[in-house]
């Protein structure tokens, strides 16, 4: 039944969608003088609110440079949050201007949704955790387990991938809310808890000893989390895509949200593109010259969102390092 | 005969006796109530040996090991086999207003102080009291209401996606309960209406409702329905919901009310007419008093019911009462096996709390409303 409505509303949505040409996405945006941003429902590191309600994570973060950068004010947002079943939806009828929810960039949602993806802010992957007691040292050790999971995600249907792929057999136990598998995989009933690596990381420390558990090596799904604009708007989806863009190009070039001032009279030319201070870049994307600067002063460079956000799940850089550091992390050169 | 001592008596001047030992006291009462039969001993036993074990436990966990005062996961884990109530205690805010800003919040408060007195004039209010508690709830309330809670006229604007948490429960079960029963009256009546196109539409329009899932309704309102609206046309999310859930238990207030009107036999009906009193007349007079009289129990369970269907809205993105406790559990900063725990035995206790509140509330209304009918 869930697969048929998410189906049908596809089907629907992209028929609607493709008719409608969208246009000016940036005018609204500075007409209402706000950026309408949709979130999650609360994702540790991506988007959450804190006690005093007010949203933090990396995905959060990105809004706020986009507000910084088209608004002049990282405040200026609107969060919209989001549950995995409207989200697109929200998107193509103008709920939200930008989507920046720990989307998987898939085929089908690039080209059927009427939504365009601006590029990847997390490269995230499916993994599996496990007892240390089991023994087992690789995810081919894992045949006969009983593995738990979430519903109607992505991970029930690569995890089923897998242990096919490799003739293993699995019993799959899913459940609505990660609290509940959590509870389900701490109290035995499974052996295996699978979903995307910064999932179990930030998951991890709701079991009573975390230290009884690892994850295993093996990564089994690609899930590049990025943000998404409408369709049909190239001149937003630009704006998203170089927001995105700059902020990692300021840790390459060492710009952080306390030298960005400093950095303004530096001598590299690249520098002095990004920032404004020569060139009439912004006026290329329907901006002035100091957008990059506003949203690098908001939110701090990409390393300094991800320190900021993700490592304090306990997530080392990694994959989403800079590429010329070890990771895969590469923006075309702002020129 | 004559050795009896009871021929010391005169007939009927016999004084009382006290009565037999075991029947009277603590032990009378555990004989009559506890240990009347083997089985019933048997019974308590065991219901004594399940308290003994469950109880110092849950007390344990709940009060003694627990973490009052907590700034963060550290502080829970410090007291792993307690409950961590620090969580609740720095999320309470956020449970029970949302993302309402601080400085505003005591404009909810306010809606809910209006809303407990007028609801209390409606309920125990007598005569004209009653009368104007009803009329000032059904028109210059909900206006009130919503300007208070919106803002405007010299208030500052909150946007509904900040309204959440208890508030937005509330806002959504009272606005349901209080647009489904004068709507769900008017398509009783109109079912059992004489008049064949009034009684198809309200037939049609009933079982329309009722034969979808409340979750199907609430995700067409707010996936399908903004589609098919023109280019930059926004209706607010909230307001989707809202009447989603209203039409619904509209069609399941209707059906409770309508078993009330076929209970009512068909003397009144006559009587009614007899009397001269006209369709509308009788129905308000005689038929309808009666009819929801006899159907409280009804009525209030679909009350209870909607309460807690409210919080199918998460699945459309509304943050309600369980979805910020839910929200809540998934802070990194929070992130402890104690924190989930007891998130969800608060949120049970705060649903039990309304609840029990509104089955206590119908109990007492039937007793006051009782006439002496009842078979």
């Amino acid at each position: 039944m869930k697969t048929f409505l998410k189906t049908t509303v596809a089907g629907a949505a992209a028929i609607i969608i493709a008719g409608a040409a969208q246009a000016a996405t940036l005018d609204d945006i500075k007409k209402a003088g706000v950026l309408k941003c949709g979130v999650s429902q609360g994702l540790p590191g991506f988007s959450n609110p804190d006690d005093k309600g007010s949203w933090a994570g990396i995905d959060v973060d990105y809004c706020k440079a986009l507000a910084a950068a088209v608004l002049g004010d990282a405040g200026k947002v609107k969060y919209v949050p989001l549950s995995a079943k409207v989200r697109f939806t929200a998107l193509q009828s103008g709920e939200v201007d930008v989507l920046s929810r720990n989307t998987t960039w898939t085929f089908t949602r690039d080209t059927n949704l009427g939504i365009n993806f601006v590029g990847i802010l997390y490269y995230d992957g499916q993994g599996f955790m496990v007892r240390k007691k089991l023994g087992v040292k690789s995810a081919k050790g894992l045949s006969g387990t009983a593995v738990c999971t979430n519903t109607g995600t992505t991970t029930e249907l690569n995890v089923a991938d897998y242990f096919k792929a490799n003739g293993m057999k699995s019993k799959l136990v899913a459940f609505e809310h990660a609290n509940e598998v959590v509870a389900a995989y701490d109290s035995g009933r499974c052996d295996v808890y699978t979903t995307d690596r910064s999932g179990l990381a930030a998951q991890r420390t709701k079991l009573k000893d975390p230290n009884e558990h690892m994850v295993l090596p093996e990564i089994i799904s690609k899930e590049p989390l990025g943000p998404a604009v409408r369709q049909g708007d190239d001149q937003f989806g630009n704006i998203g895509r170089w927001v995105l863009n700059a902020l990692i190009i300021a840790e390459e070039l060492g710009v952080t949200s306390k030298n960005v001032d400093q950095m303004m009279s530096s001598k590299s030319a690249e520098i002095q593109r990004l920032l404004g201070v020569k060139g009439k870049y912004g006026s290329y994307i329907g901006l002035d010259a100091g957008w990059a600067a506003r949203a690098i002063k908001a939110v701090g460079n990409y390393g300094e969102m991800y320190d900021r956000n993700v490592t304090p799940l306990g997530l080392a850089r990694g994959v989403n390092n800079l590429w010329n550091k070890g990771g895969i992390l590469y923006a075309p050169p702002f020129r | 005969m004559g050795q009896f001592q009871t021929s010391a008596y005169a007939p009927g001047a016999h004084p009382d006796l006290p009565p037999p030992p075991s029947t009277v006291g603590i032990v009378g009462w555990l004989r009559t109530n506890l240990f009347s039969s083997v089985f019933n001993s048997v019974l308590t036993i065991l219901a004594i040996f399940l308290l003994l074990v469950a109880v110092p436990p849950l007390l344990d966990w709940s009060i003694f090991d627990a973490a009052w005062m907590a700034e963060s996961k550290d502080d829970c884990l410090k007291n792993p086999d307690g409950a961590c109530w620090g969580f609740v205690t720095s999320r309470f805010g956020q449970f029970m207003y949302g993302f309402y800003p601080s400085a505003e919040r005591w404009r909810v408060d306010l809606v809910g102080v209006l809303t407990v007195l007028l609801i209390g004039m409606v309920l125990f209010g007598k005569g004209k009291i009653r009368g104007y508690g009803v009329l000032i709830f059904l028109a210059p309330f909900p206006v009130a209401a919503f300007i208070l809670l919106y803002g405007g006229v010299g208030l500052t604007v909150v946007e509904t996606n900040q309204w959440g948490g208890m508030m937005l429960t509330l806002v959504i079960a009272v606005t349901g309960i209080t647009a489904s029963l004068p709507l769900g009256v008017l398509l009783a009546l109109g079912r059992r209406s004489n008049m064949p196109i009034i009684r198809n539409l309200c037939v049609i329009f009933i079982e329309f409702w009722r034969g979808v899932p409340l979750i199907t309704i609430l995700f067409m309102a707010s996936v399908m329905f903004p589609l098919f609206m023109p280019e930059g046309v926004n209706f607010n999310q909230l307001l989707r919901a809202l009447i989603g859930v209203a039409l619904f238990s509209a069609a399941y207030m209707a059906e409770v009310i309508r078993g009330g009107l076929q209970a009512i036999p068909k003397g009144q009906y006559e009587a009614a007419s007899a009397l001269g009193l006209g369709y509308w007349q009788s129905m308000r007079l005689i038929i309808l008093p009666q009819a929801l009289t006899i159907v409280i129990p009804g009525i209030v369970n679909t009350f209870i019911g909607l309460f807690k269907d409210t919080t199918l809205v998460l699945i459309i993105g509304l943050i309600d009462f369980l979805s910020a406790v839910n929200t809540g559990t998934q802070d990194v900063k929070w992130s402890a096996f104690t924190v989930p725990m007891t998130a969800y035995v608060f949120a049970a206790i705060v649903y039990f709390i309304f609840c029990f509140g509104m089955s206590r509330y119908s109990i007492s209304l039937e007793k006051n409303l009782a006439t002496g009918h009842k078979q």
